[in-house]
């Protein structure tokens, strides 16, 4: 049967791995390509590239690491930040991108993931949504998650799901940074509510974490990047605690 | 040894080419009916939707062209799936060299699936040192069914052929070159058919 994925995210900037606690507060992390090898040598399953700084600054960095990571890695990854066109979905691909994931972009313009999927596929096409649980009811946030928005993060997986995105990478805002866990009531809604992957992120803070996002929060794989990063969840000591628990996972 | 990847604008051709490169092999990337003949080894990749693939590939007459193919040729994904009889998606014919229909799996499971599982059941050369129940990565919503031609076998939801092989055609579900070392072991056993 098909595994459970853990996916390191690393956040990119300047051609540097970065990891923002709560999205702001920067710290250094190394080198993006080496750091891939590194992780697919330990057992990640796959990899997510988020261009934290790409909207403001030129593309040819990021396309260039792309570049590079395809070269030397073999498990699959995805790249995202500021991806808003065809033409950069094109581009990313073509340096050897397996998926490109959009966020902003998509709900500003939310035909573009029906024009991504169209002439991509559903396959590369994934849908990244940030979200916030304010007074009970969890709202999409734009732009790394500093804009609020009126709309329902379950409506628009639901849509997101509808316009032919592949898969579904969910943060938590309220968990992101914390340590505390993922945001598993949220994330067994969506997977209950849709039929495509979904992605846990945010709130990754110890192995029992990983384990009740695959249990009670239905979660396809779960993403992080201090924990790894920093060496306090090593992922082959990970993936055994998985197995142990019954959860099937790449060994 | 002269290795084509055929390149008729569907996919991801990039992470197949770097994959042999980190085998040492350079792929030439080509839709070139001459160069893919004279080819020792044909690369049929594909990804994204089955009718449009196919009518790329008629637009180019690479769909008669590849029946015709005497070297060994390796179908990845929708490049396998094409060489099939027919498929649901799009309500597309084949090139009809595997005997087997591909269909959309069921909403009793998320689609697509997407990630690793494993593949049972091997029969072939193209499996050499591959262990059974070995881990591959894979990116479908559509499977073919098992046939005469099944030479590995995975289970998502059911159970179904994740490669075929048919005289010098063989076909893979999964993503080698994107399988970690098991993946790349299966295109070096390709490069050595």
């Amino acid at each position: 049967m098909l595994t459970k994925r853990i996916i390191p995210c690393l956040d990119i900037k300047n051609g540097r791995t970065v990891k923002g606690v709560n999205f702001v507060d920067l710290r250094d992390a190394g080198d993006p390509v080496e750091l891939a090898k590194q992780y697919a040598d330990l057992g990640a399953d796959e990899l997510v590239f988020l261009d934290i700084s790409a909207t403001i600054e030129g593309r040819a960095t990021t396309l260039e690491m792309v570049l590079h990571v395809a070269e030397q890695v073999n498990i699959p990854f995805t790249v995202g930040g500021g991806i808003s066109s065809i033409e950069d979905v094109d581009a990313l691909l073509k340096c050897g991108a397996d998926k490109v994931s959009i966020n902003s972009s998509a709900v500003k313009r939310p035909e573009l993931i029906n024009e991504l999927s169209n002439k991509f596929g559903s396959q590369c096409i994934v849908v990244a949504i940030d979200a916030k649980q304010i007074d009970g009811n969890w709202k999409v946030h734009l732009a790394g998650g500093s804009i609020p928005t009126d709309i329902d993060l379950f409506e628009w997986a639901k849509e997101v799901e509808n316009r032919g995105a592949g898969e579904i990478l969910f943060t938590s805002m309220n968990h992101d940074g914390t340590k505390n866990g993922f945001a598993n009531l949220a994330l067994a809604k969506l997977s209950d509510e849709l039929n495509i992957p979904i992605i846990a992120s945010g709130g990754a803070g110890n192995v029992q974490h990983f384990i009740d996002t695959f249990k009670e929060g239905k979660s396809d794989a779960a993403l992080a990047a201090s924990v790894f990063h920093f060496g306090e969840i090593l992922i082959p000591e990970l993936k055994k605690d998985l197995k142990k628990n019954n959860i099937l996972v790449r060994l | 040894m002269k290795l084509v990847i055929i390149d008729y604008g569907a996919g991801n051709i990039k992470s197949i080419q770097f994959a042999f490169k980190r085998l040492g092999i350079d792929a030439v990337l080509s839709n070139n009916p001459k160069e893919i003949s004279e080819a020792d080894k044909v690369i049929f990749p594909g990804v994204g939707e089955a009718s449009s693939a196919m009518e790329m590939l008629k637009s180019s007459g690479l769909d008669i062209l590849i029946p015709t193919l005497k070297q060994p040729v390796l179908g990845i994904c929708l490049g396998m799936q094409l060489l099939c009889n027919y498929t649901e998606e799009g309500n597309t014919k084949g090139i009809g060299i595997f005997n087997t229909t591909v269909k959309r799996f069921s909403d009793n499971v998320k689609v697509p699936q997407m990630g690793w599982n494993i593949i049972k059941n091997l029969k072939s050369d193209l499996f050499n040192g591959i262990k059974e129940n070995e881990y591959m990565y894979l990116v479908h919503s559509y499977y073919a069914e098992h046939c005469e031609e099944t030479i590995a076998a995975t289970d998502y939801s059911l159970d179904y052929a994740s490669a075929l092989k048919h005289n010098n055609f063989y076909g893979v579900q999964f993503h080698p070159e994107k399988s970690s070392l098991a993946g790349e072991k299966i295109l070096k056993n390709f490069i050595e058919l």
